[in-house]
């Protein structure tokens, strides 16, 4: 098995690339290759040109900016597992960057690369939902936009990128209240995950809520979270019972699909008892962190 | 083709690739390193693990022309001087393979491991390894061996993270 037979450039600036996707029907970009280069040795994937960011050094900039951390799409895996930065602004990044695939995985894919490929049952795609991610997008002809995570993930491995649009740039908040925790289950540690919970708590001195959120992946076609239902539970008393009554309700609000690996039932079951044991984690260590 | 230059075991090679050779194919028939065994090229059997600019990554799912100017181990360049190293020798004291197919992604994949964790437990061994895959071993020689190469790692023997 090897790949089909493509052409390739391999810009060395964000112009050069911008230039190169502009000017071929199909082309695609190449970040890690850790989605790209297995479609493409199962010819599942056959891109007339392979425009190859690797070597653009602007797109592997971490910087910080106060609120907020810049992280360059060339970022990669193993890297939001160990940079202090990161884990600073964003706990959960590399909490969930071990649950991703394996070290030599994380080696060489790429945060712009998850998000692009937005495989429904990836880990950073939920976690760009659940910490409201701002993705920064360039074309040439189009200049510079940017999609919030909301607007992003259109449907199974589809985003609103268009083809000639390159991902630079993904704008992290910094999660500056509470505390967060992200659980999953896959059958064998480093496959993709049946389902994953992600959840976000700040509570109150009188251990209400203050302010709560959860995401899911693997339940749809897309990373799934409701603000609405959030903000149904603003001011509520933090227990046990509010966490499994929260679980049952999203594992309600979601339409997960029966496919080859699980059942909706049997998802539908492990979203609501990942979620729940995300909030309840979550909950414990805000009331450590502050204290009470 | 493009010309790349990659620095393979210590020594550095000028070649001509076509785009779509991926590393692992370059590794094998360019520069008949067949060490490096391809199972399933799609990234989940880990066969084909190299080390690239010192981390762990899977040559399947490279392409050699990203690959330029990088620095590689493969399994060849483990031995030094004729003489084992650590996690290979405890690999055959542990009896840790049997058609050995395997064996390359597993040893490249422990001695990086072992670099980073120089005293794991038996869990931490099992996890490092889970994204390689053996169809004869059963895996429980393997975990012995990564601990006993831990052990005599720790003791002092040479060479824990290859040099060129
Ligand atoms: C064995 C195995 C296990 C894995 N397990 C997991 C897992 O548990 N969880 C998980 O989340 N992932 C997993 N992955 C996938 C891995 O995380 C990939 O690294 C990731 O999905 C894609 O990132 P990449 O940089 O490798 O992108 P590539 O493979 O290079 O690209 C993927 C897609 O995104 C597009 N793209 C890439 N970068 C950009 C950009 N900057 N702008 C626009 N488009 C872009 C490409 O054109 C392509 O369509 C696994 C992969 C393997 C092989
Ligand atoms: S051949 Fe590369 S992981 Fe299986
Ligand atoms: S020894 Fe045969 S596959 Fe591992």
């Amino acid at each position: 098995m090897k790949p089909p037979v493509f052409e390739y450039v391999r810009p060395a600036s964000l112009a050069e690339a911008l230039d190169a996707l502009a000017s071929s029907e199909d082309a695609k970009v190449l970040a890690g290759g850790q989605s790209l280069i297995p479609m493409m040795n199962m010819r599942l994937a056959r891109p007339g040109l392979l425009v190859d960011i690797n070597h653009i050094p602007e797109l592997t900039e971490i910087h910080d900016n106060g609120d907020t951390l810049h992280l360059g799409a060339l970022v990669r895996h193993y890297q939001l597992e160990t940079d202090a930065r990161i884990k600073a602004a964003f706990p959960l990044i590399p909490e969930a960057e071990r649950l991703i695939g394996h070290p030599a995985i994380r080696t060489r894919g790429t945060i712009g690369g998850s998000l692009s490929h937005a495989d429904p049952a990836a880990e950073l795609p939920v976690l760009a939902m659940l910490g409201e991610w701002n993705m920064t997008v360039h074309s040439r002809d189009g200049g510079a936009r940017t999609i919030p995570a909301e607007e992003f993930f259109m449907s199974y491995l589809m985003t609103t990128m268009g083809p000639d649009e390159l991902l630079t740039r993904i704008t992290v908040p910094k999660q500056l209240a509470g505390a967060s925790h992200i659980r999953e289950f896959a059958v064998r540690s480093g496959d993709f995950a049946l389902a994953i919970a992600a959840a976000m708590v700040s509570l109150n001195g009188d251990g209400s809520i203050a302010t709560v959120r959860f995401a899911l992946g693997g339940v749809g076609d897309v990373p799934w979270r409701n603000r609405e239902l959030e903000s149904s539970f603003v001011g509520t008393m933090g227990s046990d019972a509010l966490w499994r009554d929260i679980g049952r309700q999203a594992a309600l609000a979601i339409d997960p699909v029966d496919d080859m690996h699980a059942s909706a039932a049997h998802r539908r079951q492990l979203a609501e008892t990942l979620l729940t044991e995300s909030l309840h984690r979550a909950a414990e260590m805000a009331r450590e962190r502050s204290g009470r | 083709m493009p010309n790349i230059t990659l620095t393979v075991n210590g020594t550095q090679h000028r070649l001509e690739v076509d785009p779509r050779w991926l590393l692992a194919d370059v590794l094998r028939e360019q520069l008949n390193l067949t060490g490096t065994h391809l199972g399933c090229e799609q990234g989940v059997c880990g066969a084909c693990t190299i080390l690239l600019n010192g981390r762990p990554a899977r040559s399947c799912l490279t392409l050699a022309v990203t690959a330029d100017g990088s620095d590689i181990i493969t399994v060849e360049g483990l031995a030094h001087n004729g003489q084992l190293h650590p996690v290979q020798e405890a690999f055959w004291q542990e009896h840790a393979l049997q058609c050995g197919f395997c064996t390359p992604g597993f040893l490249i994949t422990s001695v990086h491991f072992l670099s980073e964790n120089p005293n794991p437990t038996r869990e931490e061994i099992r996890e490092a390894l889970s994204g390689n895959l053996c169809r004869c071993t059963g895996y429980q020689h393997i975990v012995n061996a990564v601990e006993r190469a831990s052990e005599t790692m720790r003791k002092g023997a040479t060479h824990a993270v290859p040099q060129d």
